[in-house]
Order: C-alpha cells, then structure tokens, then sequence
C-alpha cells in the first residue's frame, strides 16, 4: 500500500485545501464538517515498522451458511471474474459483501412497502411479491446447486466455469422455472449486487483494499476535485476510502 | 383525544423549499410560524461520511421510508393499481430541507411560452393542434409577472450562471458567474455552436464561489466532489433550505420547527381551515396546531393526498373532467438522448457537481416550428458532469453482455470514455392523468396512499424520438467514435430511474373552475388555505422544476402577508 501511493501524487491535504479554496471565508472557517476536518496532520508512518499480516477478524459469515456462501462466491466470480485486467469478485470479497448485506435492512426489506394484499402486477408496476431478498437469495441459491446437480451431477460450486456460465445463462432468461420468483429476477439480483460488492466502500466488505476502484480508476472519496475539473487530460490518482476521512 | 396547543398565525405542513420560503419571508414581517415536518433534523454536519454511494445513491439514505407510506400506480383505470414497493422512477425526500437537500442544483425559469402555453400554442397553430384529451391550460400568470421573484430565488440561492440566449428577459443577471468548463462541456458548447445552436452554461445552485446573499447568509463554494444528486452537500455550497431560509426564519425568533410530526389532517370549519391534526411519530400523541394560515408546503404527492384526506376542495373527476384536486398530474419525459463512446479519449468522469453542465433550448418550448411535428414543447439538451460513481456507472455499447469476462472488459474500458447527450423533455397534461385516493392500500397511520394514473402518450414518443435524433447529431459533432441513439419510449414504467420532478393536481390557474389554486396559490375554495410547490404546476415543462418553484414560494409568501393584513380572495 504504502509503496503504491509514491506512484502518483499525493492528495491535497486537508488543511492545505482549505486554505487554498472557497471554505475559508474572511478568516473564518465555516463551520459544520469542513470546521471539524481542520485537525493536526497524522505524524508520517514509519518505514518498516508494519507488522506481519493477520487473520482479518472482521470477516465472517454473518447470513449465509457456508455452503451458501461457496455458491455465491462462484457466482460472483462468474459474473466479474478474474483475468489479466484485475482481480475479480471472489478477491474483491463481493461474497461477503452480500452476505452482509442480506444480514441487515436490506435482506429484510425494511424500508420498503411489504404489505398486502399482493396481487401479480404488469411488467411497469414493479416488484410485488411477498419474498424479502433474504428469502429469494435462499431460494436463488438452492436453485443453483439443484440445477446443477440435475444437469451436471455436482453441486454448483464444483462445476466448471463454462458450465457454471451455462448455468447463470439458464437462470438470467428463465429457461429454469422457478416457484414464488423468477430465476431472472433472482439472477439480476445476483448481478447487481455483485457490481455492489465491488465497487462500494470497503467498509461495508467487498471492494477489498479499494482495488475494486483501482480497476475503473475510481479515486474513491476524495474531498475536492477543483484542481482536475477543469483538465484536458486523464489525472491518475490513489484512491481513498471513508476510512481515510475518518482518521 | 387530541392535545390542543396555542393558535399561532401560520402552520407550514413540510420545511423544505416551499416551506423554508414561506417561514423566511413570514417571519422577517413578525409573524408567528410553526413548521411541521415528519423527517428528522438535517444538518451540514451529518454528511461527514456522505461519499458512500452505496448508502446514499443505492440505498436511499435520504429518501422516505417506504415501509410507512408510498404512492399506488396504475397505468391507466382500467389496471389494477398497486403499490410502489421500492424506489425506482422517483425519489421522494424527508427529512428538514425535504427533496431540496438531495437534488442537483439545476435552477431554471421556465419560458415565457410556459405560462400562456395554451393562448400561444393556439395562436401560432390554431386550436386543433392541441390533441384530444390535453388539458393543456395557462397558469393564471405571465413569466413578466413572476420574474421578480424569479430573480429573488436566485439571489438568495446564488445561482451561477450566465444568461439564456433563448430565454425569457432577466432584470438581473445571475449573482454568481458560472461554473468551471470540463473538457467535456467545451466539446458540448463547439459542437452545439457548429450546428448553429445557442449553447449556455447550466444555471447552478452548486456555486462557483464563496457568497453571501441578501440575508446575510455566507457559503462556500464547490469542490466539484462528485457526489450531489442523492447526497447532502458536506461544504454547505449547494444551495438548500437548511443553509439558506430555513436559518434566517429561525433568527427572528419567530419560527419553531417541529420534527417528527406527521400531519394528518388540515382541520377546517364552514369555508375556512382552523388549523392542522398531526401525529408525534416518536410518542403516537395526536396533536391539533390552530393557525389563522394553513400552508402547504410539502412534496407534490402529499400537498395533494392531506386535501382529498381532508376533504378540502374538489376533488377531480376524470369521467367528467369537473373537480380540479388531482388534476393534470405530470412527469418528465427522459428518454431522449445519446451516449458518445470515445476510443482515443479518457475524461475525469469521476469528477463532478450536480448542478454542472452545458445546455441548451433550441428545441425547448416554443422555441422552434412544430407546424409538421406531431408534438408540442420539446426539452432542454444537455451534457451535465455530475460525478460517475463506480457502482451506477457501467455504460458499455450495445450488444456487449451484461455480465462476465467481456462485460468486465468494456465497463472497465469506457468508465471515463462516455459521454451522455440527454433530453429533458416536457411532460404536457392529459385528461386521464391523475391523482386521487388509494381504495386498497393505506400508510402506517390506515391512511389511504396516493394513487397515480399515468402513462406516456403518443406525444412524449413523438418528443423523445426527435430529441434522441437531435442528441445523436450533437454527439456526433462532439467527435464520439461511435454514438448510439436511445431506443423509442416505451409505456411508463416505475421501476428505472428516470426523473424526481413530479407536477400537478393542486394546480394554479385564473379560474375555480379549471384550478386549484390562483396565482398566489390561495386556495380558490378556502381562502386561508395556501398550497405551495410543484403541485401548482398546469404542466411541466422541459426543465427542472425548482426554480419555477421558488419564483412561485416567494410569490405565495407575498400572497400570504397580503392575506395575513386584508384577508379575502386576493385575485
């Protein structure tokens, strides 16, 4: 990590950015978040004092079942896979991303209208089902290893690639039929929060080590972009995550 | 039970823009406001942690909670209507500040044309160019008319910006010059400028500089972050209620907001409102606020849902085409456009400001010949450079799959080498478009929620397939290695998104029998009742609608202290 931010150029430090734009206004700083922001500097790490890697204890299972969790990861994988462009979304932790997030009030659908009575609606009105996204990864999953299983007589995660690819296809148009939800409508799930898990802030489990924005060259969360609005050509720079701007 | 508390002179129902207007303005004239809001406080320190697109863009962390209540859609009556069980189409906010803390900062005037749309469009064509079905209606009000408060939302906002060459007269130009040009925005301004079109900066609420406005109010300006739309603004620079009126409003000591308190009902005797019935969502008391004013100040759906809940006014029929209280709901069309892929070129995508763009209105309003089109108005055409977050941003070209190695490959390739052409278009009234009362679904309260009958006519296709035409050529000029045209537009569908500018069904007008409210957003019917927002609108047009609001919020603040002094129906 260390190594790779001498690539590029520093960010802007805080409090120099600070003093250099808009948010000091007559001497007086406004107040609010940019006033909390103007804190000493961080004294600079020193070199080789870090320490040799650890288990992560932050990384753990919190809804799936292990099995659960082995066909997802596939999934993911198949979906944005590794090559030579970059990791893919088994090393980025997009698994335990979603997993993550089926633990909390999006798998429970908390903040959405989940009352009756439910009809099947047109195509336009949208979703309305009963299921919560916890209830239809459950379902999605099974479906996985259970069509697997009958096609290629192994569980999903013990398939090949290509025939893992085949898989996802029969699920993304529907050639599997599935009770309760569509197997499309479980497979777009799947995508979109894969494409979550590896591009969202490190904080919530995947996009390990911001590598996920690394890919795209995304800078992450920086605090001001006045210096590169305004330039013709591409500006390169590390990212940084909302842990940076915590600490 | 309810506990009654004193009578105040005004009860605002929502403190975001109309209703952080209206307390600003009343208050400055001594008047005694309560502000009622059923979100929690906002403030400029909350958004620490803000440039989290999952939270913020994916998760709406900004917006109303479903779960409590949401609007039913039907296409049209014969449908069952059903629930919007999760976001999709549009956003709606709560919270202090309301829908005015997560937008853009886009802030338009709409047209001269807009206000006398049906006397122009009938001038020019002849009344048979208005289809069947339209309810296409003049606003009870002339842009000349509105202008000065047009210019008064700008001042206290300081929008950025540089004058419409296509636009109405300004008195004023904007108090701030505007924002910085992208690469991308410079492309947009030659190629437009080749084609013989009349490109001009965005009008912006982001701010291209620190500035105090005529309240004394001091912000700083963009850091061009990249996360606006969606998200607070973590610098106080984009323009909101809360950095604006909301704080001069509570200065005079003659303001007091009350979060958490969900407005049930307008209470009402004879011909006049007596006050308000709300809920404190964190106990469940029932409490009743007397006010000699009732102001309506909250987002579009609800301003129209607490009159038909409190059976205040009429409620509109669409068999009949009588009532006016649901009357000409309208959209957005935003169909329209183009996505340039440049092969040799990489742009600072990431880079950005809500409010940040090139745009202009060749083919917006009337300004141009729609002899030989089969639609009326048009859209504002614009290049806009908010930010393109990672998780949102996956542009590839058609027929690249949607997942796996090839799909990796291109969303990788092209995340800083698209640019978009995108039409806002205007969304005219239609006779079978409308708002009225759930029969099935109630809120968390067994309140019936909002239902909404709509879906796209013949007209927004014909607008969308010549704004995507006009989009490509523009993109093609911009040197886009390949550009691809969008699709034809399809019937309404909740589920993407598409646009949070929700119009109509408490409109204005210069008549009871065809309006809702007059040119001051006084209720025709009750006259110390005023309903203020974009509910007002006869239509909408092609531009955001925020600006056109805020002119209308410190109109209705006049109104207001006119009535507050003289009484009576004040037009």
């Amino acid at each position: 990590m260390a190594e790779s931010n001498n690539k590029y150029e520093q960010p802007v430090s805080r409090r120099h950015f600070l003093k250099n734009t808009g948010l000091v206004l007559g001497g007086l700083v406004v107040g609010g978040v940019a006033g909390s922001l103007l804190r000493r500097p961080e004294a600079p790490q020193q070199p080789g004092a870090a320490p040799a890697p650890a288990a992560d204890y932050n990384q753990a299972l919190m809804y799936f079942s292990p099995e659960q969790f082995k066909v997802v990861e596939a999934a993911c994988e198949r979906i944005f896979p590794e090559d030579e462009l970059g990791p893919g979304a088994k090393a980025l932790g997009a698994a335990y991303f979603i997993d993550h997030q089926l633990a909390g009030d999006w798998g429970f659908n908390a903040r959405e209208y989940m009352q009756g009575p439910f009809y099947p609606g047109e195509a336009t009105q949208g979703y309305q089902g009963r299921l919560k996204r916890r209830e239809i990864f459950d379902i999605g999953i099974q479906e996985l290893n259970n069509y697997s299983q009958s096609t290629y007589g192994k569980r999903f995660y013990e398939i090949t690639p290509e025939q893992q690819d085949a898989v996802l296809k029969a699920f993304e148009t529907d050639e599997v039929k599935l009770t309760a939800v569509s197997a499309s409508a479980f497979f777009k799930m799947l995508r979109a929060s894969t494409i979550e898990g590896i591009y969202a802030d490190p904080l919530y489990g995947g996009n390990k080590n911001m590598d996920g924005w690394r890919l795209k060259n995304f800078p992450g969360n920086q605090m001001t972009y006045t210096q590169v609005i305004e330039q013709d050509k591409f500006v390169k720079m590390e990212p940084l995550s909302l842990r940076d701007h915590q600490h | 039970m309810a506990r009654k508390l004193p009578k105040v002179d005004v009860v605002i129902v929502g403190v975001g823009w109309g209703g952080g207007i209206i307390a600003s303005e009343l208050t400055k004239q001594g008047l005694t406001v309560v502000g009622l809001e059923r979100g929690k406080e906002r403030k400029t320190e909350d958004y620490f942690m803000v440039h989290d697109e999952l939270r913020y863009a994916l998760r709406y962390e900004m917006m109303q909670d479903l779960s409590k209540e949401t609007i039913t859609f039907r296409s049209n009556t014969n449908v069952r209507a059903l629930p919007m069980r999760s976001y999709g189409s549009f956003l709606m906010g709560t919270g202090l500040g309301g829908a005015g803390v997560h937008w853009n900062g886009h802030t338009f005037r709409f047209l001269p044309y807009d206000f006398e749309i049906r006397s122009k469009t009938i001038e020019r064509y002849g009344e048979k160019k208005i289809p069947e079905g339209m309810t296409l209606q003049d606003w009870g009000i002339t842009y000349d008319e509105l202008e000065p408060y047009f210019d008064k939302f700008e001042q206290m906002a300081g929008i950025s910006g540089a004058e419409n060459p296509l636009g109405g007269k300004r008195s004023k130009p904007y108090p701030t010059p505007p924002m910085k040009m992208t690469p991308s925005m410079k492309l947009f301004e030659e190629a437009a400028k080749k084609l013989n079109l009349h490109p001009y900066p965005l009008p912006s609420a982001n701010l291209s500089e620190a500035y105090t406005n005529p309240d004394g109010i001091s912000r700083a300006a963009c850091q061009y972050c990249g996360f606006c739309e969606r998200f607070g603004c973590e610098y106080g620079a984009k323009a909101d209620p809360v950095v604006t009126v909301i704080p001069v409003a509570k200065k005079t000591g003659k303001f007091e907001i009350r979060t958490h308190s969900h407005v049930r009902r307008i209470l009402h005797t004879g011909n006049k409102a007596t006050g308000v019935l709300y809920t404190d969502v964190t106990t469940g008391e029932e409490i009743e606020q007397p006010a000699d004013i009732v102001v309506l100040t909250s987002y579009v759906f609800n301003n129209a849902r607490l009159l038909l809940l409190s059976k205040l006014g009429r409620p509109y029929d669409p068999n009949t085409g009588k009532g006016v209280i649901g009357k000409n709901y309208c959209y957005q069309v935003m169909r329209g456009g183009a996505t340039g892929f440049f092969e040799d070129r990489e742009f600072n995508n990431y880079a950005g400001a809500g409010a940040l763009g090139m745009v202009l209105d060749d083919y917006n309003g009337d300004n141009f010949d729609h002899s030989n089109l089969n639609f009326l108005h048009g859209a504002n055409i614009s290049v806009s450079q908010y930010g393109q977050r990672p998780i949102a941003n996956n542009t590839v070209p058609e027929g690249t799959p949607s997942w796996g190695k090839e799909f990796k490959a291109a969303s990788l390739k092209y995340a800083n080498r698209t640019i978009n052409v995108g039409a806002q278009g205007a969304s005219l009234p239609f006779r079978h478009h409308f708002l009225d009362l759930d029969p099935t679904y109630k809120d968390v309260f067994g309140d019936p929620l909002m239902r909404i009958t709509f879906d796209f006519e013949e007209q927004d296709r014909q607008l969308a397939a010549f704004m995507s035409e006009k989009c490509g050529e523009i993109a093609r000029e911009m040197g886009a290695s390949k550009v691809e045209v969008r699709g034809k537009l399809g019937p309404y569908d909740i589920t993407p998104y598409q646009s949070t500018h929700n119009t109509g069904g408490v409109i204005m007008g210069a008549s009871p029998e065809t309006s809702a409210v007059n040119n001051y957003l006084q209720m025709w019917d009750v006259e110390n009742v005023f309903v203020v927002g974009a509910s007002a609108f006869a239509h909408n047009s092609g531009y955001n609608p925020t600006g056109t609001m805020g002119a209308l919020s410190y109109r209705a603040a006049e109104g207001i202290l006119k009535y507050h002094k003289s009484g009576g129906i004040l037009v």
